[in-house]
C-alpha cells in the first residue's frame, strides 16, 4: 500500500499498453500532469482514450494528436467555434479520426466520483432537454425528473499535486486541485507527478487532499510551464 | 429594418452589474460576463465563484504588473492568472459543482447565442454534429438560483437572438430569468418575454422589431439608467 517512487516520468509509465483508458487531471493549465503527458507522447502508446476536462485549452493533450496516439476523448471542453483557434484534436474530429463524448463539467466530476466511490451512477438535472440527454434514461424522484449518468472509471489516472509524502499522501495547492482528487479514486493505476516528495509525516494530516490509499506511483519532476491565456 | 446599435459591451456589463447585491455568490461565464467586475464599486461585497475551484475570485492579473511572478496554480476557469479576494477558498471540482447544482450560487451571468420566450438557453455550440464545448454552462444554467444572460440582441446578419424557440442545441430548458442586451432589459416570465427597460435612444417598437417573439410591455417600462 506504500506508493512506489519513480525517478522519471517515462519510468512512471511502465506497463502502460496500447488501447489504454487514461484520466488526466487539470483544468486549463492548472494541475495538469504535463510531464506525464509528454512521457506518454514519447512512449508512443496508441489507441488512447483520454478522460479530461479539456483538450486544446492550455493543456498538452493535443500533443497526443500529433502522431495519432489519441483515439478519443471524454471531456467538457473540446472544440472552438472559431476556425482560427481549432486544435489538432478538432481537425481530427472533423475528419472522423477521433471520437468525442461531451459531458457537462459538473456531471463529469460526479461520474468520476461515482466510478471511484462504487456508485452505480448519478442523477442530475444538468443536460435535460439538451443533446447530452439523447439516448439516456430519465428517472423521477419525488416529482423531479433527473438524467441518469453512468459512472466513469479508467485504467490509469495521471494527476498532479504539489507534494507527496513517501507513503503517497498528496497535498494540493490553489486552483490546481480541480479534478485531481476525484480522478485519484477512479482508476486501477494512479500515477502522480509532484513538485516535491517529502518524508512521511512532513505533510500535516489536516492538509492531505488525497489519502495515500488511492495512490500507486509518485514521481518528482520540475514543472513544465503552461502557457497562460 | 436595421436595429439600432444601442449599448456597447461595456455598458451591457455595467447594466448587469446593477443586478448584483452585496452578499451574493456570483459566477461569471466566459466572454461579456467577465467585463462585469470592472463596473462594480470596490466594496461590492460579492463573492465570485470560479467553477475550477475558487470562491472569492479577484481581478485578472496582467503579465508584468509589478506584483512578482504569476502563480500557475491560481488561474480562473478561462485559464487566466487571477488574484484572490479576502476570504477566498479553494476546493475540488466535485465540491465546486455541488455549489452550482445545489443552488448555492445566487446568480450566474452567462453569455448567450439564443434565448427563447420559454426561458430556454442556447450558448455552447452552433454545431449540430456534437462538437462544441459545454464546460460548466449546463450545470450553471440549470443550477444557479438566477440566470442572467448578457448578449447582443441580434446576430451579425441581423437575425434575432431572442426567439420563440431556440434553433441551436440547448444548454438548459426554461432557465433564463433576465436578458440584458445592447437594446433592452427583458425578463422571462411564465407568459414569455417582458420588456422592462430600453437602451437610451431605443424605442420599444425597435426592440420588438429586433425580437422574434412577442414582447409584453412592463407596466413600469423605462429607459435604462446607466
Amino acid at each position: 500500500m506504500t506508493a512506489t517512487i519513480y525517478d522519471t516520468p517515462d519510468d512512471a509509465l511502465d506497463g502502460i499498453t496500447d488501447g489504454v483508458r487514461v484520466m488526466f487531471g487539470g483544468f486549463s493549465g492548472a494541475g495538469a500532469p504535463t510531464n506525464l503527458i509528454r512521457a506518454l507522447r514519447r512512449r508512443g502508446t496508441r489507441g488512447i482514450t483520454g478522460i479530461a476536462n479539456n483538450i486544446g485549452y492550455g493543456d498538452f493533450l493535443v500533443e497526443l494528436c500529433e502522431d495519432g496516439q489519441l483515439a478519443g476523448m471524454i471531456c467538457t471542453f473540446a472544440t472552438r467555434a472559431s476556425v482560427a483557434l481549432r486544435s489538432r484534436f478538432d481537425e481530427q474530429l472533423a475528419r472522423g479520426e477521433v471520437t468525442l463524448e461531451l459531458t457537462p463539467q459538473g456531471t463529469f466530476a460526479e461520474r468520476i466520483r461515482a466510478g471511484g466511490g462504487g456508485l452505480g451512477g448519478v442523477l442530475t438535472r444538468s443536460g435535460l432537454g439538451t443533446p447530452v440527454a439523447e439516448g439516456k434514461t430519465t428517472i423521477e424522484v419525488d416529482g423531479e425528473t433527473y438524467l441518469l449518468e453512468r459512472p466513469l472509471r479508467a485504467d490509469v489516472a495521471m494527476i498532479r499535486a504539489q507534494r507527496a509524502d513517501r507513503l503517497g499522501n498528496l497535498e494540493y495547492r490553489g486552483a490546481a486541485r480541480n479534478f485531481n482528487p476525484v480522478m485519484a479514486t477512479a482508476a486501477d493505476l494512479v500515477i502522480v507527478e509532484v513538485d516535491e516528495i517529502v518524508e512521511v509525516g512532513a505533510i500535516d494530516p489536516e492538509r492531505v487532499g488525497t489519502p495515500a490509499v488511492f495512490v500507486d506511483r509518485i514521481m518528482q519532476c520540475p514543472r513544465i510551464p503552461v502557457p497562460f491565456r | 429594418m436595421t436595429a439600432p446599435q444601442g449599448l456597447t459591451r461595456e455598458l451591457i456589463a455595467l447594466r448587469v452589474a446593477r443586478e448584483l447585491r452585496p452578499g451574493m455568490v456570483v459566477n461569471l461565464g466566459i466572454g461579456m460576463p467577465t467585463l462585469v467586475p470592472s463596473h462594480l464599486p470596490p466594496d461590492h461585497g460579492l463573492l465570485f465563484q470560479s467553477e475550477n475551484g475558487i470562491l472569492g475570485l479577484g481581478a485578472v492579473r496582467e503579465g508584468g504588473d509589478g506584483y512578482g511572478e504569476i502563480d500557475p496554480d491560481l488561474l480562473n476557469a478561462g485559464g487566466q492568472p487571477v488574484r484572490l479576494a479576502l476570504g477566498a477558498s479553494f476546493f475540488d471540482s466535485a465540491t465546486s459543482f455541488a455549489m452550482i447544482r445545489g443552488g448555492h450560487v445566487h446568480t450566474a451571468v452567462l453569455g448567450g447565442l439564443q434565448v427563447a420566450a420559454n426561458g430556454d438557453l442556447a450558448n455552447w455550440t452552433v454545431r449540430q454534429d456534437g462538437g462544441g464545448s459545454i464546460g460548466g454552462a449546463m450545470d450553471l444554467a440549470s443550477g444557479a438560483q438566477r440566470v442572467i444572460v448578457a448578449m447582443e440582441h441580434t446576430t451579425r446578419d441581423g437575425g434575432s437572438r431572442l426567439l420563440e424557440r431556440c434553433t441551436y442545441p440547448l444548454t438548459a430548458q426554461a432557465c433564463v430569468d433576465l436578458v440584458v442586451t445592447n437594446l433592452a432589459v427583458i425578463a422571462v416570465e411564465a407568459g414569455g418575454f417582458v420588456l422592462r427597460e430600453v437602451a437610451p435612444g431605443v424605442t420599444a417598437a425597435q426592440v420588438q422589431a429586433a425580437t422574434d417573439a412577442p414582447l409584453a410591455l412592463a407596466p413600469d417600462l423605462r429607459e435604462m439608467a446607466l
